[in-house]
Parts: C-alpha cells; sequence; structure tokens
C-alpha cells in the first residue's frame, strides 16, 4: 500500500508536472494553431447556456486560486492573516462549498448541452467530452471531501495536504508519506487533479495559459509593420 | 502627419446586377471548407432587407462598431461592446454574439439521390443535408442572399435599419416597390472595431497595405471580433475554433492583380486603388461629434496624391515610389475624392471603412412617368427616382441627403451629356456648370464610371516584397499560404497528438441511412 501511495503521490506529481509543462511548451510550439477556447457559443448561444459557462468559469477560477494559495501558503503564515488551522479549514470549507456550487450548477449545464445539443454534440472530439466530465467527477469528489472535513475541524488533515503539496513543489522527499493517512476521497481528489495536469496539454484547457489578461494594457489598434 | 497607403475599394451599385459571381468566386477560393460553408466573405443582398446575419446593420441588436463617450475634452470613442473590461468579462460567454442560425444552417444537398434513388412513384429529390450535424434538414430557413429580388414579405424586409426616417409603407406597394443590390465584404477600415476587440491582439491592420488580417496562429477564439465587427464580416470557423475573414486576396494584391471578386465582376463594378492618408488623423476623424459629419470627416484624412508636400512626407515614411504614382491615377481617389460619387458604407460606425460605394440611380417613379418629371435644371429631379434619397443617405452618409443627391445628379448629368454627345452632336456646357464638373472630369469619369476598362478600374503597384524579407532566398520553396499549421493542410486540422479533430468522423451524406433507406424502398 505505501508502494502504491509513494507511486501515486510521489512520483505520480512530477510525470504529470512534466508532462503538463513540457506537452504545453510544445504545443505551443508546433501547433499553436490548434491553441485555442475552442467556443461553441456559435451553435447554442441561449441565456441557459451563457449563465452556465460563466458560473462554471467563475466558479472553477476562484477554485483554483483558492486552492492555489491555501496549499501553498506555509503555515507560519497563517498568524499574519489572523487564522488558526481550524479557522482556516472552516474558511476553506465555507468559500470551496460556494464555488464548488457554482462550478456544479454551470458544469451540469455544459454536461447536458455537450451530450444533449445536436450541434454541440456533433462538433465535439472525444477529448471535449472527456475533459468535461473529467473536471465534473473532480468537482463531485471535491464537494464530497466537505463533509468528511466537518467530521474533524481542528485543521489538521489540511496542514497534512497543504504539507504534501508544498514538499512535492520544492522538490522535498517524503511527500507522498504526509497524506498517507487521510480518507480515500482526499486521495481521489488528488489523483484526479493530478491527472487533469497530466491530460491539460491535449485538450482544449491549453487556452487557460492564453488568458488575455495583456488586452487590458495594449492600445486598440495594431499596425503590423513589414518583417525586416 | 504620417502618411500610409491602402489599397481602397469602390464597388459602382449603379451597375450591380445581382448576379453572385463575386461571392461564388470568393466561396471557391477562401470559404469552401469545413466550418466556413455558412460564411461569406463576399456576399450580395438584395435592399431593402434585413440581411445576413439578420438585421446586421441594427447595432441596437449587435453593438458592433465605435460609441462616443464623454463630453468636451473628455470625448473618446469606444467599441460599442464595451471597454476593455468588459469585454474580458464577457469572454466566457458572449452576450451579442449571433447565433448559427442567425447566418443559416450549411447544407450540402444529396444530388447523389437522383443517380441511386430506386424507381419510385414520385421523382427523386436531392434532400438538403446539414453540414454540422450530417442529418437531413426539413426546410432551409435563411442563407447569404435570402432575399433576392425581395424574395419574402415587405412585413419582414421593411425591418431593414435604412428605413429610418422613411414613411415606408408605401414600398410595400407593388407599384411603388423598389429594389437595389448591396455586394459586401470586409470594410478593411483605417478604425477597424474587430482590432480594437480582440482580446489576444490577433487582428492587426498591415501598414504597407492597409488590409486588416486575422492571425490564425495568434487566434484564440474568444469571438469578441465578430461582435466588434459592425458589418458583421468576421466569422467564427467551427471547425478550426478560429475568427476568419475576408483577406482582400492580399496574396494577389502583392503581386499587382485585383481581388478575386473585383477581377472576376461581370458587371465591372469593382475598382482598386491606391489611397494615401494620414494615420495621426484617423482617430480624431473618428471621434468627430455629430455622426452626419464623419463622412467628410474621413474625407479629410485622405491625402492628395499631387501635393508636393504630402508625396515628400510619403517618401519619408516609407511608401515606395510605384505606389506613389499609382495614387495619381487611383480610380478609388477619383471617385471618392474629386468626384465625389463614392461613399463609405454606414460611417455612422465609426471605423471609417475603405470599401466605398456609389449609389444607384433607379428608375424614374411613377407618379413622375405620368407627365409631371420633376426636373432639376437639365436633370431630373433626383427626388422623384424610384429608391427613396433618405433611404440610400441611411446607407451612405449617416442620413446626410445632400452629398447622396449631389452624386446621383453628377451620374444623371453624365448620361444626360453623353446622349448629347452622342445624338444630338453638342457637348453640353450648361449641364457641366449645373453640376460643377469640368470638361475633362466628366469625359474621365465618362471614362472610368461607364466604360470601365480593366486598367482604368484597377490601379493595383506590387507589394515589394523585397522589402519585407531580408532573405528571400530562404523562403523559396516554402508552403507558401497554409493554415499555420505546416505545409500540409488542406484547411481542415488534422488530428494529431494534441486532440484536433478528426474531420473524417462525420461523413456526409449519411451513407449508412441513405442506403438502409433504400433497400428498404426497394
Amino acid at each position: 500500500m505505501s508502494f502504491l501511495n509513494n507511486l501515486l503521490f510521489g512520483y505520480y506529481p512530477y510525470i504529470a508536472g512534466t508532462v503538463f509543462l513540457l506537452g504545453s511548451i510544445v504545443r505551443f510550439d508546433m501547433s499553436q494553431y490548434t491553441w485555442k477556447t475552442n467556443s461553441s457559443q456559435l451553435f447554442d448561444s441561449s441565456r441557459r447556456f451563457r449563465i452556465g459557462n460563466i458560473l462554471f468559469h467563475v466558479g472553477i477560477i476562484l477554485l483554483f486560486f483558492g486552492h492555489l494559495v491555501g496549499l501553498l501558503m506555509p503555515h507560519w503564515m497563517y498568524p499574519w492573516f489572523g487564522l488558526t488551522p481550524g479557522s482556516k479549514q472552516v474558511m476553506a470549507m465555507t468559500a470551496g462549498g460556494i464555488f464548488g456550487t457554482l462550478a456544479l450548477v454551470g458544469g451540469w449545464i455544459l454536461i447536458q448541452r455537450r451530450l444533449t445539443n445536436e450541434r454541440v454534440r456533433a462538433n465535439s472530439s472525444r477529448m471535449d467530452t472527456f475533459i468535461i466530465l473529467l473536471l465534473y467527477v473532480q468537482l463531485v469528489l471535491g464537494m464530497l471531501t466537505i463533509p468528511v472535513s466537518a467530521t474533524h475541524l481542528d485543521g489538521g488533515t489540511m496542514l497534512e495536504l497543504a504539507d504534501w503539496a508544498q514538499h512535492i513543489v520544492t522538490f522535498r522527499p517524503g511527500a507522498a508519506e504526509y497524506i498517507a493517512d487521510v480518507s480515500l476521497v482526499f486521495k481521489l481528489h488528488l489523483f484526479l487533479g493530478l491527472t487533469t495536469f497530466l491530460v491539460f496539454p491535449f485538450t482544449r484547457l491549453v487556452h487557460i495559459w492564453s488568458a488575455p489578461v495583456w488586452y487590458l494594457g495594449r492600445s486598440y489598434q495594431l499596425v503590423r509593420q513589414r518583417q525586416g | 502627419m504620417r502618411v500610409r497607403a491602402q489599397i481602397g475599394k469602390v464597388l459602382n451599385l449603379d451597375k450591380c446586377i445581382g448576379c453572385h459571381t463575386c461571392s461564388v468566386t470568393c466561396k471557391n477560393v477562401w470559404t469552401s471548407r469545413e466550418g466556413m460553408e455558412y460564411a461569406w466573405f463576399n456576399n450580395v443582398e438584395t435592399k431593402p432587407g434585413i440581411g445576413y446575419p439578420k438585421d446586421w446593420e441594427n447595432q441596437d441588436r449587435w453593438r458592433g462598431g465605435w460609441q462616443r463617450t464623454g463630453r468636451g475634452d473628455r470625448a473618446g470613442i469606444r467599441p460599442r461592446i464595451g471597454g476593455k473590461w468588459r469585454v474580458l468579462a464577457n469572454v466566457f460567454a458572449n452576450p451579442d454574439l449571433p447565433e448559427i442560425d442567425d447566418y443559416y444552417e450549411p447544407f450540402n444537398f444529396d444530388y447523389q439521390r437522383l443517380h441511386n434513388a430506386p424507381e419510385s412513384k414520385a421523382q427523386p429529390t436531392a434532400k438538403p443535408y446539414s453540414a454540422i450535424t450530417g442529418k437531413p434538414m426539413d426546410k432551409i430557413e435563411w442563407g447569404p442572399n435570402w432575399e433576392e429580388i425581395l424574395g419574402g414579405e415587405f412585413e419582414k424586409r421593411s425591418q431593414d435599419y435604412n428605413f429610418q426616417n422613411v414613411q415606408k409603407e408605401i414600398y410595400g406597394q407593388f407599384e411603388n416597390t423598389f429594389m437595389m443590390y448591396l455586394p459586401r465584404l470586409c470594410e478593411h477600415c483605417l478604425n477597424p472595431t474587430c482590432v480594437a476587440s480582440c482580446p489576444s491582439g490577433a487582428i492587426y491592420k498591415r501598414e504597407e497595405d492597409g488590409i486588416v488580417l486575422i492571425d490564425q496562429d495568434k487566434c484564440r477564439g474568444w469571438r469578441m471580433c465578430i461582435s466588434g465587427c459592425p458589418y458583421k464580416k468576421i466569422y467564427y470557423n467551427w471547425q478550426s475554433g478560429k475568427s476568419e475573414k475576408c483577406t482582400f486576396c492580399y496574396p494577389r494584391i502583392e503581386a499587382g492583380q485585383p481581388t478575386v471578386c473585383s477581377e472576376t465582376c461581370v458587371g465591372r463594378i469593382r475598382y482598386l486603388g491606391v489611397m494615401l492618408y494620414d494615420a495621426d488623423a484617423i482617430e480624431e476623424a473618428a471621434s468627430t461629434a455629430s455622426e452626419q459629419d464623419l463622412y467628410e470627416a474621413q474625407l479629410r484624412v485622405f491625402l492628395d496624391p499631387n501635393d508636393p508636400e504630402v508625396i515628400a512626407q510619403a517618401r519619408r515614411d516609407g511608401v515606395p515610389d510605384s505606389w506613389l504614382e499609382a495614387a495619381k491615377v487611383s480610380p478609388v481617389y477619383r471617385m471618392a475624392m474629386e468626384w465625389k460619387v463614392a461613399f463609405p458604407l454606414h460611417p455612422e460606425y465609426r471605423t471609417l471603412p475603405m470599401v466605398w460605394y456609389v449609389p444607384p440611380l433607379s428608375p424614374i417613379s411613377a407618379a413622375a412617368d405620368a407627365g409631371h418629371v420633376g426636373l432639376d435644371g437639365l436633370i431630373p429631379d433626383v427626388e422623384s427616382l424610384r429608391i427613396p434619397l433618405t433611404y440610400l443617405a441611411n446607407m451612405l452618409t449617416a442620413g446626410d441627403e445632400r452629398p447622396v443627391a449631389s452624386a446621383l445628379r453628377r451620374m444623371l448629368a453624365m448620361r444626360l451629356y453623353r446622349r448629347r454627345q452622342t445624338v444630338d452632336g453638342v457637348t453640353d456646357r450648361e449641364l457641366l456648370e449645373q453640376v460643377g464638373l469640368s470638361e475633362a472630369a466628366m469625359e474621365e469619369m465618362y471614362q472610368v464610371m461607364a466604360i470601365a476598362n480593366y486598367e482604368d478600374r484597377f490601379v493595383i503597384p506590387t507589394n515589394h516584397r523585397e522589402l519585407s524579407t531580408d532573405d528571400p532566398w530562404g523562403e523559396r520553396s516554402g508552403c507558401g499560404f497554409s493554415f499555420g499549421d505546416g505545409c500540409h493542410t488542406q484547411g481542415v486540422t488534422r488530428p494529431n497528438l494534441f486532440g484536433a479533430k478528426n474531420p473524417r468522423k462525420r461523413a456526409f451524406p449519411n451513407r449508412e441511412d441513405l442506403l438502409a433507406r433504400a433497400r428498404k424502398v426497394s
């Protein structure tokens, strides 16, 4: 069991991370024509879709940054924000619960549309359908961790998970041991999360890299000169 | 003053016969690929009508073009879809995006059925099959020329945006009806909203010839350009997930050849020529307070190619001499600036479009025919023309009738002048005076607009590609025009490791279905 634990949470993160980074770079370099949001709004721009898509994206983005900060913030920083592990856990559960609900509602609308709208379905690649289902299962697993967390509000499990993540990203050995004893639902959630990174470069998710924030700083008109 | 040159275009609507040759040749060259079947870089609409996509001129609905904001010193313009923050806030779900049904569901007819249908009492038909789902379609609902020759009821066509301030009811009556053709393509604007609304910065204007292009590698499919463009001439390729638009046939323009639509125009209505403009004057012109002043404001952006000061500055700004020479004999400059017979399409969108239109003459209306033709000096009164002046002005000058009336008067005078010359053998100077043209100008106008020889219509200097690369040798045997995914492409992205869709997954027509049906019948 400890072999499997170490394989999935000690080595797999690096495999997934390498494929994520290298795959993204290779695709960007070699096949930028395929680098896109792959929007299907042209086929169905109904109010239902627009609401669903906004809920899903807003939910996911907030969840992502919540995880990023929550997992990677060193423990000694907690007091700076007046937090104890216990109160931070409650905050994470509340925020995660709210954002997760947004994404769950939106995601449900999107899945339904992808599977039942004739035009959208006909123009979906297998990967398009796979990735939305993967994200949805991941969302459900994430939500299922909330009742599990509610049984131990001391923040202990949260610290273990944060320790694991921090050891992984700082290349310190023994990361997997921190989460050897956490509940299965956390492990499934972690595994699927890592898998999302693994498949990332092969899906439409690559558009996340291209979030067009630079637009805010550029001038309206663009004129290209002859390349000299 | 910063001088730049652009290949501009004029379409003489007076001579358009609505044959759609431009649309078809353009489609065959550029958009006969999966994902682009519904897109027509060039289409010809019959006006009055709501057009393609539906109601495209109504910016209260689609929010294309620019909007003037603020007052006094703080006045400026921003895209009607919103400022930068609002554009970004809408990338998840663009509220101003037309759906495929606003264009039409692309289809293919199953012609094979006419060959292989089993014997039956009724004639076999070639059913339309959706190019999106591959399924048979009951009914085709819309298209790029759906209101062809006043097709459909007047009630719907009268929703045409250009009917503003026109008592339109009488034009629904058979005796008073009117029509005209409007071929439409990308305007290659001086102040394009598509460029301004692209979050990725993938759309750009070329400095050397003004052509507006989408970098297919950099486009990410955020779809804001489609809303930004008030002419709805940017199309989302649903196969590639990228936006595409009219390229002004830039590979041909670079070689000094006219665009495909211009080359193949059987009515010889299309003109291409160099326009010099002051890049520093664009913003001010586009921000002009009154919409009706925008036409005049754009004229002021254009520069006189014979002015030595302009020529000197143009040289300093790197405009090649061959372009300066071409600018002096540009048919576009003559029609737009010298004779003032060509106008921008909907200047009120504030994009400063560069494809201009000569308004069409139309038959003298029935009332006038009955014996009381209103005469305006020697020429028929333009008010008695069948197409209402207000309608044309709404389309070409934001409702200001005077410039359009003057252009129509000059065109009527040109006919009368030539008639007097060939039938009566006299040169009617009074006529020239009335419309304010010299004899030489009138003769030239006749040559360019009526005779319209090839070399008068198309004055296109080559692009001097030698200036664009320092290593032309390195580009030999390259793949030339491609879709940015290597040299192999045919416009359809091949499936690869990175999950592009397999275009062969959806065969057309649905053969198994058809075969099963055929077996059942036999």
